[in-house]
């Protein structure tokens, strides 16, 4: 369960020759009830765990891509606790692939912090991301996430000077998330020339594994940028290609990507 | 017993009092007792602390106020009129009331007091472009006009409905030099253009700043704007004073974000015999599902990086708000007046279409003053309780914009269009 879980399945890939590959569904965007098919495709594809937005009416770290998926999300009925009540139907009985929630602070302030940690554990998530929440408010949930031994994945940013990076690194769980773009998800053509020394200086100061996200949408890029870290999320391609039905794309995208090591 | 119970009343009151004399929200988090703070992405965490920096220093160097009160006087018109109006207190028949014009101040309304402020410090922060969030476009076309004078590049995202709405504030905008992006995304109003503000902050940090527009927003913001509008109420304190003797027994602003409001209320904070109320748009109604109530009607939560009241459904997801002020069509209110709210110290009603329509026309016709749909709100509240106060009690509206904008929406409202 938790962090312990997310270690293991990055040992094995690791231990695989492999590159880690985190990819971004958003929960509910296609309904609900596809969302355990589609864990496990994404499971058998390689993935080292799955990322899962919750989608939120005012998502400010976001770009156009899941902006929309979220919407669709919304405008279909999903709430967080639909989506927790739906996991817990099928994951706490599953240990196919770590699950990681991703969300805004605001559902989850509503829903009450300490309700929201305990319902997490009984459905198995396995770790929590929240982009609006940085180092200086995290006290809000920090302690109780401990207290349910579930991972609490910091985010860096490359505005971020050197010294906080370091302290971020320290505090993070699971993995820390490097966020490799200036601005917000979505694809972009290339990443600034200065990600890889960024990538390079979290790496060399992390002790949990570093997996860059943001702006990846290719296996180019996501070879470019593991080649500095243990690994990539990618997020708006994913959304994208799964809208389209490509779902034979998704599957070509995390295998290709997560080669990198065995070319190496 | 009758003793016993006086002195008791009166340690209670000297209790309400201390925290009153020691008044000093924020505190270092950005916190107003249980809200504010900063609840933003870690890519935005450097630029607030750089912000916060910036503008201690500033506020600690006679030469950055000196400038501002250059500006303030010399270009946007200040110090503004505190008018007793003589015609409506005899209409009423209460309270002696006194209209503090910020709508005679440089581009028609408060906002300009802000955006000076802010403009002066995006150049000490060595920054050359500015982007900014705009509902209706007050806020957009006064962070316009300090960008034309600073010679800053400005980009001021707004709601692709309010464009709709509010063409000639757009083209406004764009003579000052602005560059207008229209934002399709949400509903296509405030909220969803201060998103895309923050979005398009994240992106170009390095150069930018984003001078946010009310009291609203992560830890400097809600400060940095209240210090910058608190002029409103310094000036307020010292004419009333000078009109008539003494401190006003209540004073009436309008509360969307909450700007002007807090503006004019901070210095008076600790004024316990200063009665202060915030009105809120009621919209259609108070009880119907279309209004911009966020502390009347609203819970806790966060929305743009600060922890306040706001409107939103029962999974957390923020819902829509209704006025028909677009100036107070925001689903949040500044963490302060959340905070105020809660210690008692301002009270906070709400005015609804209707009535702020009727007070709309009442201003004009009996004072010759057309006043913003915004601030007929505060004059709607202002006028009821004028009535209920004694002729020899002072009663002070903050008046925080003029109604050009609004002719001709109320035309088409009044036809029934």
């Amino acid at each position: 369960m938790g962090k312990e879980r997310i270690e293991q399945s990055f040992q094995e890939k690791q231990a695989a020759g492999q590159k880690l590959f985190i990819p971004y569904i958003m929960a509910g965007d296609g309904g609900l009830d596809i969302l355990e098919d589609r864990i496990n495709f994404l499971a058998k594809s390689g993935v080292a765990a799955v990322e899962l937005g919750i989608p939120f009416s005012d998502p400010i770290a976001d770009g156009p891509t899941i902006q929309a998926a979220g919407g669709r999300a919304l405008a279909n009925g999903t709430s967080l606790k639909a989506v927790l009540d739906q996991l817990q139907s099928f994951v706490a009985a599953n240990t196919a692939v770590p699950i990681i929630l991703m969300t805004y602070l605001n559902p989850i302030y509503n829903y009450g912090i300490e309700k929201f940690v305990a319902d997490c554990e009984k459905s198995g998530v396995d770790g929590i991301i929240i982009p609006d929440l940085p180092m200086e408010e995290e006290e809000l949930i920090a302690g109780v996430l401990q207290e349910h031994s579930i991972a609490f994945i910091r985010l860096v940013a490359m505005t971020s000077p050197k010294e906080r990076m370091i302290e971020i690194a320290k505090r993070s769980e699971g993995f820390l998330y490097a966020v490799s773009v200036m601005g917000t998800t979505g694809a972009r053509q290339s990443h600034g020339a200065n990600v890889q020394d960024y990538l390079d200086t979290l790496k060399e100061n992390s002790p949990v594994p570093v997996l860059a996200g943001f702006g990846v949408s290719s296996i180019e890029q996501a070879h470019e940028l593991s080649a500095h870290c243990d690994g990539v999320i990618v997020g708006s391609r994913i959304v994208e290609l799964f809208d389209q039905g490509q779902d034979e794309e998704v599957r070509k995208l995390i295998q290709g990507s997560i080669e990198v090591g065995v070319r190496r | 017993m009758r003793k016993s119970s006086d002195l008791l009343h009166l340690l209670k009151t000297i209790e309400r009092m201390i925290p009153l004399t020691t008044y000093t929200m924020p505190d270092e988090t950005g916190r107003f007792g249980s809200f504010g703070g900063r609840f933003v992405p870690e890519l935005l965490m450097p630029a607030l602390l750089e912000l916060e920096e910036a503008y201690e220093k500033a506020k600690n160097d006679p030469q950055f106020t000196e400038e501002l009160n250059y500006y303030l006087q010399q270009y946007v018109g200040r110090e503004t009129p505190l008018y007793f109006a003589k015609q409506l207190t005899k209409e009423v028949g209460g309270a002696n009331i006194y209209l503090k014009r910020e709508d005679l101040n440089h581009t028609g309304a408060h906002k300009i007091n802000n955006t000076v402020g802010q403009a002066l410090l995006t150049l000490r922060m060595g920054k050359k472009k500015v982007v900014a969030e705009t509902g209706a476009g007050q806020h957009g076309v006064a962070t316009a006009t300090v960008c034309a004078l600073f010679g800053l590049e400005c980009i001021v995202f707004m709601g692709e409905e309010d464009i709709r709405r509010q063409k000639l504030n757009v083209f406004r905008m764009e003579l000052l030099g602005a560059e207008v992006r229209s934002v399709s995304q949400g509903s296509g109003t405030l909220k969803d253009a201060t998103n895309e503000a923050l979005r398009y902050w994240a992106s170009n940090v390095n150069d930018t700043h984003y001078i946010l527009g009310s009291a609203v927003g992560p830890h400097p913001f809600p400060k940095i704007v209240r210090d910058l509008q608190s002029v409103i109420g310094k000036e307020t304190k010292q004419q009333i004073v000078e009109q008539t003797g003494k401190l006003p027994d209540a004073i009436v602003a309008c509360v969307g974000g909450g700007s002007n409001s807090i503006g004019m209320f901070h210095p008076f904070i600790k004024d316990e015999s200063v009665k202060l109320v915030g009105v809120e748009a009621a919209g259609a109604g108070i009880d119907s599902d279309q209004h911009a109530a966020s502390i009347t009607k609203g819970r806790k939560g966060i929305l743009h990086g600060t922890l306040s009241n706001l409107l939103q459904d029962e999974n957390g997801q923020i819902t829509e708000a209704f006025s028909i002020s677009a100036g107070l069509d925001y689903p949040g209110v500044g963490p302060e007046h959340s905070h105020l709210n809660e210690t008692g110290r301002v009270h906070y009603t709400a005015i609804t279409d209707a009535e702020a329509l009727d007070a709309f026309q009442a201003l004009s016709r009996i004072e010759g003053i057309i006043p913003a749909l915004e601030s007929a709100h505060a004059v709607a509240y202002a006028l009821k309780l004028a009535k209920e106060m004694d002729t020899n009690q002072t009663l002070v509206i903050c008046l925080s914009g003029r109604g050009d904008k609004d002719v001709e929406q109320v035309k088409n409202r009044l036809e029934g269009k």
